[in-house]
């Protein structure tokens, strides 16, 4: 009798996507961004594509999937504002590699566990935006403003809960 | 070597993935050496692409919020619409009179430009756009609206409301723009602060507020000072409304310069309509001398009936004074005034209202109490006299005594009466 090793675990929780919804969810989750941002301005804290990077990426638990789906949906909410493409392209990377790499290891269905993710990683990404900015394209006027980005990360926590419990329904049956 | 790849297949994709970005980054923050300025032509491409899968949805989302709204607003929500009119007609009133009054100062205005030559721009043509939608993020502050290249849009064309400027044009597709907000933090334009006429930058911050970071403290600049576009940018024609200040504060990083926050003319995070500026002129635009004419005539029209009014009121207020003269004095003086029964008919007569003396009062001097030679009454009339005779001694007349004196008393001896002897009259005396 074969024992489950950490690997068969692993398979056995990899969850896969259709093209269609592989496409269809993150250009949804942009729009609807950009809708709510204009409905009413405070809406733009939120960062539905940041969510959606890590659903994927903990879902189907390959690093190197998590940072291609995490540079795809970055570049393009960069093709949509005034910045150099590729702040946000190098931010979500970082956070799908990321989140793939945990969702190995973690049981990435249970609530508490969600709840940590989307905060940690809402606060890692402002982390790695303000990094970029600063650092690599040296606008010294960027500032990390910790109480903002905290009341970033629980709105984008609330937000992602109902979201993921949403997307839990296009994983494909196994 | 393959065990290598596939060993550490995951963290060689992140690594490529992010120098790939690197580099790209590194491309695009070299070209474009201007904060806002428009991307190179792979850049662009890569936005082309996007904002063409991207905006069709948000026309669509926007055609139906619009269409919901203006159902709503033109069909069922026009409980106040009488209200609002007359309001609107007595706003256009008060703008009227207001236009009126602004139109002289501004001809005034024009005539002392043509005679410094001063070069103005003013805005010549507009296209309308609506806001179909945003970047989505606060990190930058950037909108979309529904025109672009095929309606005569060029990148770095002023986007402004009636209210104030709002941004210039970023990025120009055929039928999309994109908006970069003076709020944003790579904006930037040139202001003119209204009354102390000191000439500053603009800048967008993080937070989205505009700021003037450039400016050493001044003590005549004050909150509330309205900001102006200054014209030196090459991007926002001259004049335009930017904000009003909110707050001066030293800059505590870039000493010894203030952080002066503006309050913007337009409400930037709620911008539904705008208007690109396609292009502006030397001189007034047809419309606008015919409405500078019209105030002209109006402010003529209205300095001419103030004029006459005046004069209609002062004529009143004179009438008024004298009908109170007259009502107030007679009473006063009535006892004095009072016809004497054995006065002649003639200083009845005088009492009498005549055109000269409307109120028909004659100034009676009072009694004198030590009447001399020049007491009224006493000097013969001049008929009487002849040049060069001696005053003669029974020409003198005795002063009138006062009634409460009439003769002195019996012990008192008269005082010695002075023969009056003329020295012009005598002069070999």
């Amino acid at each position: 009798m074969p024992s489950l090793s950490y690997t068969s675990r692993r398979e056995l929780e990899e969850h896969s996507f259709s093209p269609a919804v592989t496409l269809l969810v993150p250009v949804a989750a942009i729009v609807l961004q950009v809708l709510l941002s204009k409905l009413y301005w405070r809406l733009s804290i939120l960062d539905l594509p940041l969510i959606v990077t890590i659903f994927f990426a903990v879902s189907r638990r390959s690093p190197a999937v998590g940072t291609l789906t995490g540079a795809a949906i970055g570049l393009a909410q960069d093709a949509l504002t005034a910045q150099p493409i590729g702040v946000n392209g190098m931010a979500k990377s970082v956070i799908g590699y990321i989140a793939s790499s945990i969702g190995i290891q973690v049981d990435v269905d249970n609530l508490t566990t969600r709840v940590v993710m989307n905060f940690g990683f809402s606060l890692l990404s402002s982390l790695i935006l303000f990094l970029i900015n600063r650092r690599l394209l040296g606008v010294s006027e960027i500032h990390m403003q910790w109480g903002h980005e905290l009341i970033r990360a629980g709105a984008n926590t609330l937000v992602a809960l109902p979201i993921f419990l949403l997307l839990d329904y296009t994983k494909r049956p196994e | 070597m393959e065990s290598f790849f596939t060993r550490f297949k995951n963290v060689l994709v992140l690594v490529t993935v992010l120098l790939v970005q690197t580099i790209g980054l590194a491309i695009q923050v070299r070209r474009p050496v201007e904060a806002g300025a428009p991307d190179g032509e792979k850049v662009t491409l890569l936005r082309h692409w996007v904002v063409a899968t991207v905006t069709p949805f948000e026309r669509f989302f926007h055609g139906i919020g619009h269409n919901v709204r203006y159902g709503w607003s033109n069909y069922i929500d026009l409980r106040n619409t009488r209200q609002q009119n007359r309001d609107l007609q007595n706003e256009i009133a008060r703008l009227r009179l207001e236009q009126a009054q602004l139109a002289e100062d501004a001809m005034q205005g024009h005539r002392l430009q043509a005679l410094l030559s001063f070069q103005q721009h003013y805005v010549a043509s507009t296209v309308a756009a609506q806001v179909i939608g945003t970047s989505g993020t606060d990190q930058s502050r950037v909108l979309y609206i529904d025109k672009g290249s095929n309606q005569g849009l060029k990148v770095d064309q002023a986007v402004m409301t009636p209210d104030g400027i709002v941004g210039k044009l970023r990025e120009v597709f055929p039928n999309t723009s994109q908006v970069l907000l003076i709020n944003d933090q790579t904006s930037g334009a040139g202001v003119l602060l209204a009354s102390t006429r000191v000439r500053a930058i603009l800048r967008g911050s993080q937070g989205g507020r505009i700021v003037i970071n450039n400016l050493t403290p001044d003590s005549r600049i004050k909150p509330g000072e309205q900001v102006l576009t200054s014209g030196g940018d090459q991007v926002y024609p001259r004049g335009l409304k930017v904000g009003t200040i909110e707050s001066i504060a030293p800059d505590p990083e870039h000493q010894p310069y203030t952080t002066i926050v503006l309050k913007p003319a337009t409400n930037l995070f709620q911008l539904e309509e705008v208007l690109v500026i396609t292009g502006t002129q030397g001189s007034l635009t047809t419309q606008a001398q015919k409405d500078l004419a019209q105030g002209a005539a109006a402010a003529k029209d209205m300095s001419a009936a103030k004029a006459a009014a005046d004069e209609a009121a002062a004529e009143a207020a004179a009438q008024s004074a004298s009908q109170v003269v007259s009502e107030r004095l007679p009473s006063i003086h009535d006892a004095e005034t009072a016809p004497n029964p054995n006065a002649p008919a003639g200083t009845a007569d005088a009492a009498k209202p005549t055109p000269a003396n409307p109120a028909g009062v004659v100034p009676k001097p009072l009694p004198t109490l030590r009447p001399d030679r020049y007491t009224p009454g006493t000097t013969p009339p001049a008929s009487s006299l002849t040049p060069g005779a001696g005053h003669p001694a029974g020409t003198v007349a005795r002063p009138p005594t006062s009634p409460n004196n009439a003769s002195p008393p019996a012990d008192t001896p008269a005082p010695p009466v002075k023969k009056e002897t003329p020295e012009v009259a005598n002069p070999n005396n």
